[in-house]
């Protein structure tokens, strides 16, 4: 008896999908695995980011009113547009997870393209912010200028907003990255309905960093606007 | 096989109620909510973040083991966050939360 056929037996089916590993017994079970594995790196994540919302709770717990102040210098408009640039694209993310799972190739490479151009958006709006930033002079350093008697003090809120929203365009930027792979391999034909889950995990990376975004919305730019 | 198919009228219901949060969100922290503005802002963006879990990654169709995943995620962020502030707070480094003032 050839490997071949005692295989096939032990399987009790001939024919594997062509993207079934061989040391998964099905394709089910390799999704699980992955699925897993990408959550177990989000959870790395989360406490990746957590470091830096715990250094920000502190801060914010001890310099509040500086806080409050450095906040209240940060335009409201672009960081809500973002938010809901974001959250688009997360709608377009779902949608392209949506079209591979029910097999029609050429929608989830337009909801794809949709999302990487979202989020390119997304980026152009942050380089326009970052920009301001510099040209106030809110930027911490040697060239910062505030009258606040609590000048000092905003410069850690702003460090924070700059190693915070830094970080997650920096994930912004991997995550578009990814995207332009996931949209290639979609593109040649890579997936089918039983077999998607790059463009799922792609996916779930895409919504981690949406998540992430929901939170440093108000917490960056919206702390004590009603003053 | 193929997993979950959720319908795609769910993902623009959802996508419609994170807009819509958004925008409570921004009018929210125009009112003047006392010591509440913070826990409120955090409230919703917590509901948005379980909306987005849920729904558009499919945890709420996934294995129990993803979900205890996800939920351990969340165990060590409480407590990261959680200890050290008790810690700070307790050895008396100008932690006062605003309640208790």
């Amino acid at each position: 008896m050839s490997n071949a056929v005692a295989h096939a037996e032990a399987h009790g089916h001939a024919e594997h999908h062509t993207a079934l590993q061989h040391h998964f017994e099905t394709m089910q079970q390799q999704k699980e695995a992955s699925t897993l594995g990408m959550w177990v790196f989000l959870l790395t994540e989360v406490l990746f980011f957590g470091g830096l919302f715990m250094a920000y709770l502190l801060y914010r717990t001890w310099y509040f009113e500086a806080f409050a102040e450095a906040s209240r210098t940060i335009a409201i408009a672009p960081g809500a547009i973002n938010t809901a640039v974001l959250i688009g694209s997360s709608l377009t993310m779902a949608l392209g997870v949506r079209a591979a799972q029910t097999n029609q190739r050429t929608a989830t490479v337009r909801w794809l393209i949709a999302t990487i151009f979202l989020g390119l958006v997304f980026l152009g709006v942050k380089v326009y912010e970052y920009a301001d930033k510099f040209e106030h002079h809110h930027v911490p350093g040697a060239n910062f200028i505030s009258e606040s008697p609590w000048a000092a003090q905003e410069q850690i809120f702003f460090s924070l907003y700059f190693t915070m929203t830094g970080l997650h365009a920096l994930h912004m930027i991997v995550g578009v990255a990814i995207m332009s792979v996931i949209t290639w391999m979609a593109a040649k034909g890579r997936f089918d309905e039983h077999y998607y889950t790059p463009v799922e995990m792609a996916g779930l990376y895409w919504h981690f960093v949406d998540l992430v975004w929901i939170y440093l919305f108000p917490l960056l730019y919206l702390v004590e606007r009603h003053n | 096989m193929s997993g979950h198919v959720s319908p795609k009228s769910l993902y623009y219901s959802i996508f419609g109620a994170l807009m819509v949060l958004t925008a409570i969100t921004v009018f929210a922290a125009y009112v003047n909510l006392g010591n509440l503005n913070a826990p409120v802002a955090l409230a919703i963006a917590t509901f948005k973040a379980t909306l987005v879990v849920l729904f558009f990654m499919h945890v709420k169709y996934s294995s129990r083991l993803t979900k205890l995943v996800v939920a351990t995620s969340l165990f060590f962020l409480v407590i990261l966050l959680g200890e050290m502030m008790m810690d700070y707070a307790s050895r008396g480094m100008g932690v006062v939360l605003p309640a208790l003032q």
